[in-house]
């Protein structure tokens, strides 16, 4: 796997949100991915972005157009220094939230990516890392 | 590779052109049938044509160097448009392994009376004929690959076809196996075709689905939950017996589904949603005048 | 502060965002229209979202509260227009906003709301009639 562009971006406001999304959307189009996958992307952004907000106060975001076997995609890795996840397979429950949402967030986001992968330590924070090719598979 | 190789070969071109074409057209591997001779002559012209630019340019050549980008032009175009038209890989390596034999033909005349020298322009020449060869098994079997993409991603479009069978009215026959692959396509296209055709109720037909487990019900689910979110209905037909007892054993809850036994009911429902009415009329009197 | 205008058309409310929403827009949009929907009895609400290319769960919530708070005010609410991606993507998300009627476009939503509230209305028309005969 090859990482052939790479930019980072600060998320600290809620009006930081809609500039971030742009900023996906832009890297999506540059690699050609179609209009759905370029949605879901966005969408799973859009969650963790808010996640990010919500509970740790926003964090950095790093975008990466990356290749592998000739197929291109985009990863994102949301990094933040909240106050962690203690039980990372009860948040990835469908149902479960400790905010006042309506629990989608982490496993309704897994399923708009082709790949994520979260690693959180108690107290210090949280990264979570997705990845979406370009065809979708 | 020496100069005077290059200038050799480039002498020569046309005895070692007829010489590789003879070969050709002599080999039992020769698909006269697939392409006419002249269409091979000029291919063939094309290479040595290629090739011979590449050695002018350097003394230390590789095959990888960047003087034989063209010829790597050439012989991958060939390659992907034999592998179109049928040809083995066999009768494709063949192509570049053939010109061996005319080559050598030619710088063995030229350094007759230097066998050191003979010795080292054979290998060097053999070496890029070799490294050459390998490129072209290579881009045939690339060009093989996306024909067999090209087919599998046509094989999805045709086999989701959707049809307008009323004016608002669209219908999506399903045949073989719903996988979560072909429900984004059946999906993409029925949501499309939704939007294209202004139509508001849908009918998906699974009387061609082999059979329906938790998954493939899931991804029905799927399909019904974002045609209603667009603001159109969805009704599943064409459930069969079994299907509906495996749907019930597995515990599988479609209750929020319209369902119907056959595209036919599903239809009937539709036109009734949507007040039309189909009514058969007495033409008899018609045909008597007739 | 931006708001997203909101047409009175009849008994109707009609919203067009044409904008991606960020969060203080939404919440805005959600009081403007509650506010609008007890200032003019409106009976129905229509949201035009064909020009959103993204509704994550948030701009769901949202969409399902503008529904149900409506709702209590006896006004219902239609969401029109939504782009076959972002129903692919909302229902792979898993929010599927119940209670929240939806149709193809404006059109379709406005007849939609018609028949929702149609039925009350004749009824509403008869009572009416009734109290014009006693009059005379």
């Amino acid at each position: 796997m090859i990482v052939i562009s790479k930019d980072s971006m600060g998320i600290i406001r809620e009006q930081d949100v809609v500039p971030f999304r742009s900023r996906v959307k832009e890297y999506a189009t540059k690699i050609g991915m179609s209009l759905v996958n370029q949605t879901k992307l966005i969408t799973a952004a859009s969650e963790l972005v808010r996640n990010m907000l919500k509970y740790a106060n926003g964090g950095i975001v790093t975008l990466e157009i990356i290749s592998k076997n000739g197929i291109s995609g985009v990863r994102l890795t949301f990094e933040d220094k909240g106050p962690g996840i203690k039980d990372i397979q009860l948040a990835m429950k469908d149902g479960f939230s400790t905010g006042r949402s309506l629990g989608l967030g982490l496993p309704g986001t897994k399923r708009l990516v082709n790949e994520f992968d979260i690693k959180s330590v108690p107290g210090e924070g949280t990264t979570v890392t997705i990845t979406h090719w370009k065809n979708g598979r | 590779m020496k100069k005077a190789t290059a200038q050799a070969v480039k002498k020569n071109k046309i005895q070692i052109l007829e010489n590789w074409m003879k070969f050709q057209l002599t080999d039992e591997g020769l698909r006269d049938d697939l392409m006419n001779n002249e269409e091979l002559h000029a291919q063939s012209v094309l290479l040595l044509d290629a090739l011979i630019r590449a050695m002018e340019t350097g003394e230390t050549l590789h095959a990888s160097s960047r003087e034989f980008d063209p010829i790597r032009d050439v012989l991958g175009e060939i390659s992907v448009m034999r592998a179109r038209r049928g040809y083995s890989p066999r009768e494709t390596a063949s192509f570049v392994l053939s010109l061996k034999q005319s080559l050598f033909d030619a710088i063995e005349k030229e350094y007759k009376k230097e066998p050191e020298s003979l010795y080292k322009e054979i290998i060097a020449v053999n070496n890029i004929l070799d490294a050459l060869s390998i490129f072209t098994f290579e881009a045939f079997l690339k060009g093989r690959e996306e024909i067999i993409l090209r087919q599998t991603d046509e094989i999805n479009e045709i086999s989701t076809p959707v049809i307008r069978v009323w004016e608002g009215i669209l219908a999506l026959p399903i045949i073989g196996t719903l996988d979560s692959a072909r429900t984004q396509i059946v999906m993409e296209n029925l949501l499309q075709e939704i939007v294209a055709t202004n139509s508001s109720i849908a009918i998906l037909d699974i009387s061609g689905v082999p059979a329906v487990d938790s998954l493939v019900a899931q991804h029905l689910i799927k399909t019904v939950s974002a045609t209603r979110l667009m603001g159109a209905e969805c009704i599943i037909s064409g459930i069969r017996a079994e299907i509906a007892q495996t749907i019930v054993h597995l515990g599988i809850d479609l209750s929020n589904i319209k369902t119907k036994a056959s595209l036919a009911s599903a239809l009937r429902v539709a036109f009734d949603m949507m007040n039309v009415e189909v009514k058969k009329v007495d033409r008899r009197s018609n045909i008597l005048l007739k | 502060m931006d708001r997203i205008p909101i047409l009175k058309m009849g008994p109707f409310l009609l919203v067009t965002i044409q904008v991606d929403l960020y969060d203080r827009l939404a919440l805005n949009l959600e009081n403007d229209l509650i506010t609008m929907v007890s200032k003019t009895e409106a009976r129905g609400v229509l949201i035009d979202i064909s020009a959103v290319s993204i509704v994550d769960s948030f701009m769901g919530r949202i969409l399902g509260n503008i529904a149900s708070m409506s709702r209590i005010m006896d006004a219902e609410t239609v969401v029109v227009g939504m782009q076959p991606a972002v129903a692919i993507t909302l229902v792979e998300l898993g929010l599927t906003l119940q209670g929240v009627y939806t149709a193809l476009d404006v059109e379709k939503g406005m007849e939609l709301l018609q028949k929702k509230i149609g039925l009350n209305l004749l009824n509403n028309e008869e009572e009416e009639a009734d109290e014009d005969d006693r009059n005379l």
